[in-house]
């Protein structure tokens, strides 16, 4: 019952992920941040088994940023998302694989290109100007589809963003309550309001 | 899907990637360059196409560190086979397509199953969801010794007619069409609904 959610616009994407923690019909814990900084430009967001999810993040993070300190140069979004892809794949195949969706957001600090990968817990990896995880996709990869256009700003992507919760809140059974919502852009990653 | 020609072989795929029933993205690479005269299309579960895409581009560039020349489509198919029948027992799901022109200028096409077993075929292969809409497609098409330009009009065809028949493929059509001189590459728009 998860949902997150990426949005491209110029020079920036903007997410949102859902805070709620939920362990079959209780909901253990509100405002939890589903979300890790891969490096200064690159935000990963996780749904899956619990566990799984931070466990994963959180080895990929450290890896990113090992790549970053040996190397002097951060690892681009893409390198970031073949990468991740590449640990999930290995791990489909074995006794434990990790049962992990996720969202990879960056933005290029020299070029200001915004990307987004999408990816599943089967690792299959596409690069989205839009994406959604979990049944929210269900619901709101239509609305991004109809409102989204190349090159939007930041106050209609937070448009569009709030159109997406708000129809989670009319047509989705489970109830999201609070989304952290982030931008991810050339000079990082911060905390928005809608 | 993989046709041969006259002195050319054509290969196409269409572009739609997908969870079940949701589209997710319209323009996903199914088929990939080995070398220049040679083309792999590899229709299945997502995540095995990019880990065989990768794994055969690791494969063919050390092929030609050792071999200093470019792998032939036969050889390549080769290649493909064993890779696959390797993972008999936990296999990859994914049933490649392989078109090329040998060293000789003759055309090579081929398809596998998800095993590795090689098919070989003196007009087209086919392989994907919608397999049986393209036999019948190809079937009526095809003609023997077809020039470059007219194998490109029969190929787009006959993937188009197909794919509009199978709710789970379309999006939109990727066409190589491989001859000596070169590749001449194009995307069709199909229905895009």
């Amino acid at each position: 019952m998860e949902a997150l959610f990426g949005i491209t616009g110029k020079g920036f994407v903007l997410t949102a992920s859902d805070t709620t923690m939920a362990r079959s019909i209780v909901i253990m814990k509100h405002g939890e941040d589903k979300s890790r900084v891969l490096n200064k430009n690159t935000l990963m967001m996780y749904t899956g088994e619990a566990g799984d999810t931070v466990q994963f993040a959180e080895y990929v993070q450290r890896n990113v940023q090992l790549y970053g300190i040996r190397n002097g140069v951060p690892l681009s979004a893409h390198a970031t998302a073949s990468y991740t892809r590449r640990e999930l794949a290995k791990a489909l195949r074995t006794r434990n694989p990790y049962h992990v969706n996720l969202l990879i957001a960056g933005t290029d600090p020299k070029t200001e290109t915004p990307e987004l990968y999408w990816l599943d817990h089967m690792a299959s990896m596409v690069k989205m100007p839009f994406a959604a995880q979990g049944y929210a996709s269900y619901f709101c990869m239509s609305t991004m589809d109809r409102y989204w256009k190349p090159d939007m700003t930041l106050e209609e992507a937070k448009a569009l963003m709030q159109k997406c919760i708000d129809e989670l809140k009319i047509r989705f059974i489970a109830s999201l309550p609070q989304f952290t919502i982030k931008i991810v852009d050339k000079d990082g990653i911060r905390d928005v309001q809608l | 899907m993989a046709m041969k020609g006259k002195n050319c072989v054509a290969i196409a795929a269409d572009r739609r990637f997908g969870v079940q029933l949701m589209t997710l993205s319209t323009d996903f690479q199914k088929i990939f360059e080995i070398n220049p005269r040679t083309y792999i299309g590899l229709p299945g579960l997502a995540t095995d196409v990019q880990t065989l895409s990768e794994l055969f581009r690791f494969k063919t560039n050390l092929y030609k560190l050792r071999e200093e020349r470019d792998i032939s489509p036969k050889t390549f198919s080769h290649m493909v086979s064993s890779t696959l029948y390797e993972k008999r027992f936990g296999n990859y799901f994914c049933e490649p397509v392989i078109a090329g022109i040998e060293k000789d200028g003759s055309p090579y096409i081929c398809s596998m199953d998800l095993l590795g077993c090689i098919n070989h075929a003196k007009d087209f292969v086919v392989s994907g969801t919608a397999s049986s809409q393209m036999y019948g497609t190809a079937e009526g098409l095809w003609e023997p010794e077809l020039e470059p330009e007219e194998l490109f009009e029969t190929i787009a065809q006959a993937m188009m007619s197909a794919v509009d028949r199978d709710a789970s493929s379309g999006w939109g059509v990727i066409v190589h069409v491989i001859t000596q001189d070169g590749v001449m590459t194009k995307t069709l728009k199909a229905r895009m609904d």
